[in-house]
């Protein structure tokens, strides 16, 4: 199993706080890894510096052949291969959920207007959205344009998918809704990085959990990890969820 | 001594409609240099962005009736004597409505929220496809409504051009007032002509605010 991302001995600070302080981890080709850990303790962070939204202060992080570090990474290289859905969505709000996921397509991968749109109902119907093409953002629910905001990153045919804390704020309905697809997503072979607190579906679907603690990766392992916590730190985590 | 005549009316009619025309120019001129200095502002390269503020700190800071006097004796001064009045009005009150354009849009497009930047650079959009495609059309609803606003601005301040000898409408008041001397009822007319231009202007500025408040982002 080649590995899809590296990181090595990452740091990372904001001005004078250090938020990751060596970090190493793998993720081999069709693996979903599960970085969980308190508020905090780096991990969304380290996600961002895996697409280059943050730059790094020393290390080194391979992304699909590319070298995240280096200063002259070509970055619209690296984010045809990587895909990243926030927390909050981002969906462009002066566009109808179509024209949202046929924008990249037709801007960078120079697709014609008609083989986006049939691209666009594909992807809408992958997450169970194919009846909302013309609806706008605001008019769909949270869980929706979570789901339209996936699709978005689908259309673009990535080698990697990042989940930054994506049904964070939403409820536990609309997080099942979402969870399904991203699920759905791993069965499929994508490889994945998810940051979460949803702890029962990194059991279920991750084939790797990275515990990070104090930007560190404190505990890894399979899923079945958290149930034999073997540091005090990741012990009280999971506890202190239940 | 004559007094107000329909005459005088028609001249201030053909009057707004300089007024009218000057508007434009600056408008237009105004905006499209106005918007590529709001671009160098917001750009990537530090002396475009210092050399953006020092442009809008100065044009603020200079009022418009120097401006003018500035542009129409400088350019006689360059050696362009008989510098049509059109020409330096035009080019002064567009320096005028760029610098505080580029303001305004700068501010709208910076209020468009950082996180659809990132969205936009993490589908691998060009620098030039995240403003044009994602970033503008967002700015430009923000934008409508203090852009018209400021649109009434610039037509009560072509009042200004009047110093470089350009007739429009508050010229044409002082030309009529100096044949009649009627100054009262003359520049009521005066004003009456202004509102009648600006206030459809404020009014649609307001319900464009309106509607944008609750509509659409």
């Amino acid at each position: 199993m080649s590995a899809v991302v590296s990181l090595s001995n990452v740091h990372k600070s904001f001005s004078a706080i250090r938020v990751l302080n060596g970090v190493s981890f793998e993720v081999g080709r069709g693996e979903v890894a599960a970085v969980i850990g308190q508020s905090g303790s780096g991990k969304s962070t380290a996600l961002r510096c895996i697409n280059a939204l943050e730059t790094i202060n020393q290390g080194t992080i391979e992304v699909c052949g590319h070298a995240v570090h280096d200063p002259k990474l070509d970055r619209r290289a690296l984010r045809r291969d990587v895909g990243i859905v926030f927390q909050s969505y981002n969906l462009f709000p002066h566009l109808t959920a179509e024209q949202n996921i046929m924008l990249a397509p037709t801007c960078v991968k120079s697709l014609s207007k008609p083989a986006a749109r049939d691209l666009a109902r594909e992807v809408l119907a992958r997450v169970g959205l194919a009846e909302k093409a013309d609806h706008y953002p605001e008019q769909l629910s949270g869980g929706q344009q979570q789901r339209v905001a996936i699709a978005r990153s689908l259309a673009m045919q990535p080698k990697l998918m990042l989940f930054d804390e994506v049904t964070s704020a939403l409820d536990p309905q609309l997080t099942g809704e979402v969870l399904k697809v991203m699920e759905d997503l791993a069965r499929g072979g994508m490889t994945m990085i998810l940051v979460t607190h949803e702890m029962a579906f990194a059991r279920k679907v991750a084939s790797k959990v990275i515990y990070m603690h104090q930007g560190k990766v404190w505990e890894s392992g399979p899923g079945a990890m958290l149930d034999n916590p073997q540091t005090p730190e990741l012990r009280n985590f999971v506890g202190s969820g239940l | 001594m004559p007094s107000f005549s329909f005459v005088h009316f028609q001249f201030l009619c053909w009057a707004a409609l300089w007024t009218i025309g000057l508007s434009a120019i600056a408008f237009v001129g105004g905006g499209l240099l106005g918007f590529a200095v709001a671009l160098a502002r917001i750009s990537d390269s530090r002396p475009l962005r210092i050399a953006a503020v020092v442009y809008i700190q100065i044009v603020q800071g200079t009022p418009l009736l120097i401006l003018l006097f500035l542009i129409y004796f400088g350019i006689a001064i360059a050696g362009f004597n008989q510098v049509p009045a059109i020409i330096a009005a035009g080019a002064g009150l567009t320096i005028y409505s760029s610098g505080f354009l580029a303001e305004i849009w700068r501010g709208c497009i910076q209020s468009v929220p950082k996180t659809q930047w990132e969205a936009a650079e993490c589908l691998a959009l060009t620098r030039w496809q995240r403003m044009s495609r994602v970033i503008l059309p967002q700015a430009m609803r923000i934008a409508t409504a203090p852009t018209v606003g400021f649109l009434v601005q610039i037509i009560k301040n072509t009042s200004l051009a009047s110093v470089v000898g350009f007739i429009e409408l508050a010229q044409a008041g002082k030309l009529i007032n100096n044949s009649i001397f009627e100054p009262f009822t003359i520049f009521i007319v005066v004003a009456c002509f202004y509102f009648a231009i600006c206030f459809p202007l404020s009014t649609w500025s307001r319900s464009l605010e309106r509607k944008l408040n609750v509509g659409r982002r």
